[in-house]
């Protein structure tokens, strides 16, 4: 009797996985209709350390554009920060810039 | 009608009425139950992270999910904790201040609002009526404790 090892499945970082150069990821934060513009600059504040001043300059871009670029880096830290605006309830993505 | 959350000499006071506490105290079990499930009205509390590409954001919800919902269930433990507590800790406020906006996101996804709802008047004839009184009452409480956490020293 013999007994055939089922290969172990294992996720391998796929070529998609590795960013393709060296451009960086940025972090964006959308528009809605619900969160706050006080509670927005808030968060800003918390997570990224931003002072008053540059949380509610981004807080109005996002209001007034709809969307603003607020933080980047290694795909890894981008989409760190974007688990921690999601924590937040704030709609935020990620992209390579 | 008198600020229910302030920070005054540095403390964090809560002075809110018995129904108001009572209407807190079931928003925890509530969400708590709507957590559990894949309810369309949860959308804004797990959004996509990677825009269009679906590969990505299924590997990115795999990846975070389980953390999201449990941070949600810690901050409305706090809260049930606390609902009838007359003072809050920054931590403490910082999971109301949690709560009440997902809540609001729940509700407000739920009632489809728009920027414009905060202009308007709610009809007693509207059928949303209830809750959309019920966004407006934690849209108002929200904002006091944003600005009690804003407050804060630095």
């Amino acid at each position: 009797m013999t007994t055939t090892l089922a290969p172990v499945e294992t996720r391998r970082p796929s070529q998609e996985d590795v960013p393709r150069n060296e451009r960086p990821w940025i972090v964006i934060v959308w528009n809605d209709p619900i969160n706050l513009m006080s509670y927005v600059t808030l968060v800003f504040q918390k997570l990224f350390g931003y002072s008053r001043e540059k949380a509610t300059h981004l807080m109005l871009q996002v209001h007034n554009e709809g969307k603003a670029v607020v933080s980047g880096g290694t795909r890894e830290k981008a989409e760190l920060d974007v688990a921690r605006l999601h924590a937040h309830g704030l709609w935020a993505t990620l992209r390579q810039d | 009608m008198h600020r229910r959350i302030e920070r005054r000499r540095g403390e964090i006071r809560l002075r809110l009425p018995a129904e108001e506490r009572e209407l807190l105290r079931s928003l925890p079990g509530q969400l708590r139950a709507l957590l559990a499930t894949n309810d369309p009205s949860l959308v804004r509390l797990f959004p996509k992270a990677y825009g269009d590409d679906a590969e990505a954001n299924a590997a990115y919800e795999e990846l975070v999910r389980d953390e999201l919902v449990q941070g949600r269930l810690e901050a409305l433990r706090v809260l049930e904790e606390t609902a009838d507590a007359e003072r809050l800790d920054d931590e403490q406020l910082a999971a109301w201040i949690g709560v009440l906006n997902d809540f609001r996101l729940v509700l407000g996804t739920r009632l489809d609002v728009t920027e414009e709802l905060y202009a308007s008047e709610i009809s007693p004839r509207d059928p949303r009526a209830p809750e959309l009184a019920l966004y407006g009452y934690l849209t108002w409480l929200q904002e006091q404790a944003v600005q009690a956490a804003d407050a804060a020293p630095q």
